[in-house]
């Protein structure tokens, strides 16, 4: 060991968690969690209809396949990268899922995790042209959507496929696993892999890597950290989420619908955005885009309530996102 | 004689913490060539920046045909005939030569909305008939030669009407004969009166193109002297200059010691010519030679940032393949690149995320967590050992000193328990202070075992270091030298390749 190694370490300033990076971190969140509440106060004062618990569970429950791809993408983000293709690799996964079960027949527990071990795969697939072949993500996940949405009406023979024959299917969204809690299981699934990512993101090496090739790609590549695999692994974990998502769609609409899915990936991105998570890359929280999804969920939902045209949902989701960066940039402006 | 061209009198000027010109005078006749010449730093290409108007004096005066000017702009120099070529290519490379010569000229036609190119192909016929060069116009840059494209930079300069020509390293990207052809120009340009202000660093150069040299040194003039009347053993060393007094000299490590790291017949496609060489534990190899020579690409090829596309290199004797950083990492080599910013730090993470980051997977648990308060451990007691001034480990690294920024990098490496360490340009944009703290870090880890290879441009920096010497010029090896044996003259011959057997031959 090397003299510098025996030096003793020092006590730990006390003062040292309240300083620097983490009480950003915390700001951000706490700045994105306060807006969730600001707009839910709103909604409820607006109409009394919002704030009820099966309105809140219907938000919960819509919420819940944005949420699952926001969790995986905002690995990808944190890269630098960018996923256009988690909205119809989620069709294209629910429609495998759909053969397997279906047309296959094989037994359920297998036909899930087919259908995500495909969606890992397609991910793995992002990983490989953007890490190895080195073509930008947004490129190499554009042809990924369109592979995925034309697969997904080739394999589905551009119909539904229903699973009506498969019992306890629609279980896995639908379902309450735990008595007495009137949560559908696919709120419950949110909030588990909520847990799961959170933890893979904070405490894992991929986590760590992840952030470190954001910030500075051809400086962790010089300390020695392998990149191209790294980002494949990060490619593949979105695409795993991408596959969970689209096995609770499918049991949500109890049906693979070949046709849907496109725009997913847009209102997940943006989710991840809200959350404060930077398109640049290096700076990012699964919390953050957890309370993204929701945010967008309960305008969505508040909107509707109110009576507000659908057309014009969407103008107020934009002009959201545009005010949650711009924030975030001024923010940002002044810590200098 | 006659009325001078170009005449610079006095010229001053300062960047925040360095005086880069001090007083520097320089003139210029009508075709002739005027070579600039000094060590990196000493001041040539503020100087020539400065007339060609990018940059502003501070104080002094520059005269053309002895009227004294006021230079405001690189357009404004445009407009009085200096053009300046820079060291790098400043050309598009998917515009044709006409459009590159004439951008922001080009002739209109359609009312001024659409260029005129029939009319920009038949001007730039005419300047290359004038200047006696076979290129078609019409041929897009990019797909000419970096000679060719040097070519075209000049002619884009001429057109102009320049009668002061300005060229920084011409012949940096040049073959032989490729440089001849160069000459061959100038000596036309000569004949047609244009005054040249030439750097270069190749010695023999001067000695086949130039007219007059002046010296620079450490922003200062020294003198100017006349070309075919002076040694140039005496140029090197008014550039080297100064007395080497109370410099220390590393003891002279005793023979016997380990080899760690053996190079031979390392070539890149670019650049590097079979360079071999050996480093010993406890040692620091210095690594000397001008900006290009190639020191820079051993680092990257030894540390598997860049491919090396021939040669062997063993680490504590045994044949290793280093194909990625990842694999030098796994052999303990770790290099520290001179643009820490970019190749070194995580600038937006903290410093605990920035120590830990080549050694994370020893902070990992049997579930595969990472273990964060060993880690934050580890970063403390490497932040208390360095002496790095930071509130805390939590500090973004971008708020740090330079000085502060490089010890993170090196507990980087030390945290990973590297053995060879390859600092290129260490104290490069540190402050004097921690310059020195940074030397004694340097020597404390050669005392602890390290080894070291310290690529360095400041020659007093390295004769005080270093305990052998390699020298490079043009990615080859051209000398080896003993600590004892070597002074900033004999560097900076082998470096202009003017050693004993650094010799001229290629």
């Amino acid at each position: 060991m090397t003299q510098v190694d025996e030096v003793k370490a020092p006590p730990a300033p006390s003062q040292e968690a309240a300083s620097g990076g983490l009480l950003r971190q915390r700001l951000q969140q706490i700045l994105t969690f306060g807006s969730l509440i600001a707009l839910m106060v709103f909604f409820s004062l607006a109409n009394p209809n919002f704030l009820t618990w099966s309105n809140i569970g219907g938000i919960l429950l819509s919420t819940a396949v944005i949420g699952i791809l926001a969790l995986g993408t905002t690995f990808v983000i944190i890269t630098g990268g960018i996923d256009l293709s988690l909205g119809t690799g989620m069709t294209l996964a629910s429609v495998i899922t759909a053969v397997l079960l279906v047309n296959l027949g094989i037994p359920l527990v297998f036909g899930v995790v087919g259908g995500i071990l495909f969606g890992a795969f397609m991910g793995f697939v992002n990983g490989f042209n953007v890490a190895v072949l080195k073509i930008p993500p947004f490129i190499a996940t554009l042809a990924m959507m369109l592979i995925a949405q034309g697969l997904a009406l080739v394999v589905s023979g551009a119909a539904p496929i229903y699973f009506t024959g498969v019992p306890g299917f629609t279980d896995i969204a639908l379902g309450s696993v735990v008595p007495g809690v009137r949560l559908p299981n696919a709120v419950l699934i949110l909030f588990l892999l909520t847990a799961v990512a959170g933890v893979i993101l904070a405490k894992t090496l991929l986590g760590r890597y992840a952030f470190a090739i954001g910030s500075n790609e051809e400086a962790t590549s010089i300390s020695g950290i392998n990149v191209r695999r790294w980002k494949m692994a990060v490619y593949t974990l979105s695409g795993a989420f991408t596959g969970i998502a689209g096995v609770v769609l499918a049991a949500r609409l109890n049906s693979a619908q070949p046709a849907l899915g496109l725009g997913y990936e847009l209102q997940a991105i943006a989710a991840v955005v809200i959350g404060g998570t930077s398109l640049q890359g290096g700076k990012g929280s699964i919390v953050g885009s957890i309370i993204g999804a929701l945010i967008m969920g309960v305008l969505v939902n508040g909107l509707r309530i109110m009576s507000i045209p659908q057309e014009w949902q969407t103008v107020v989701v934009g002009v959201v996102i545009l005010v949650a960066v711009y924030t975030d940039i001024l923010r940002r402006g002044k810590e200098g | 004689m006659s009325q001078k061209l170009l005449t610079v009198e006095g010229v001053s000027k300062g960047f925040p913490g360095v005086q880069a010109l001090k007083d520097v005078r320089l003139d210029l006749d009508a075709g002739e060539v005027h070579a600039v010449v000094g060590e990196n730093g000493a001041g040539k290409s503020t100087l020539m920046k400065v007339v060609a108007g990018i940059y502003q004096p501070d104080a002094g005066t520059i005269r053309l045909d002895g009227e004294p000017v006021q230079i405001h702009g690189p357009l404004a120099a445009q407009a009085l005939g200096i053009s300046i070529i820079h060291q790098e290519l400043q050309l598009m490379p998917d515009l044709t030569i006409a459009e590159n010569i004439y951008i922001g000229r080009e002739s209109r036609r359609a009312l001024g909305l659409l260029v005129d190119d029939k009319d920009l192909n038949r001007r730039a016929t005419e300047l290359f008939d004038r200047l006696g060069i076979s290129l078609n116009p019409r041929t897009k840059v990019g797909d000419l030669l970096v000679a060719q494209q040097q070519v075209v930079e000049i002619a884009k300069a001429l057109s102009f009407n320049a009668r002061v020509l300005i060229m920084d390293e011409p012949t940096a990207a040049l073959t032989e004969s490729e440089t001849e052809v160069l000459f061959g120009l100038i000596r036309d340009f000569k004949e047609q009166g244009t005054g040249i202000l030439y750097i270069s660093h190749r010695m023999e150069e001067l000695k086949a193109i130039s007219d007059r040299i002046t010296v620079l040194r450490d922003g200062e003039y020294i003198d100017t002297l006349t070309t075919n009347q002076t040694d140039l053993r005496q140029i090197i060393s008014l550039m080297v200059g100064r007395e080497i007094s109370g410099e220390t000299r590393p003891q002279v490590e005793p023979d016997g010691r380990p080899t760690v790291l053996k190079v031979e017949g390392l070539s890149t496609k670019k650049l590097l010519r079979d360079v071999s060489f050996e480093l010993k534990q406890g040692e620091i190899l210095g690594f000397a030679g001008l900006m290009g020579a190639g020191r820079t690409e051993v680092a990257r090829a030894i540390c598997g940032a860049d491919r090396a596309q021939a040669g062997e290199i063993f680490v504590h004797g045994e044949r290793v393949e280093i194909h990625t950083p990842a694999d030098a990492a796994r052999l303990r080599i770790g290099y520290l690149s001179e643009d820490r910013k970019r190749f070194g730090l995580l600038l937006d993470q903290d410093v605990n995320f920035n120590i830990l980051i080549s050694s994370l997977t020893d902070y990992t648990n049997a579930a595969g967590l990472v273990r964060d308060e060993a880690g934050r451990k580890t970063s403390r007691r490497y932040v208390e050992s360095m002496r790095i001034k930071t509130p805390s480990i939590r500090q973004r690294a971008k708020n740090l000193s330079g000085g502060n920024q490089q010890k993170i990098v090196i507990s980087k490496w030390l945290a990973k328990d590297c053995d060879i360490l390859i600092f290129d340009e260490p104290t490069r944009g540190i402050d004097v202070g921690a310059k020195e703290e940074i030397y004694a870090l340097l020597n404390s880890l050669a005392e602890q075992g390290k080894a070291i290879i310290m690529i360095s441009s400041e020659l007093p920096e390295v004769l005080s270091m270093a305990h052998r010497i390699l020298v490079m010029c043009e990615g080859r090896v051209t000398g080896m030298l003993d600590n004892s044996d070597a002074d900033q003259e004999k560097i900076m011959q082998y470096a202009t390749k003017l050693g004993s057997h650094g010799g001229m031959e290629r």
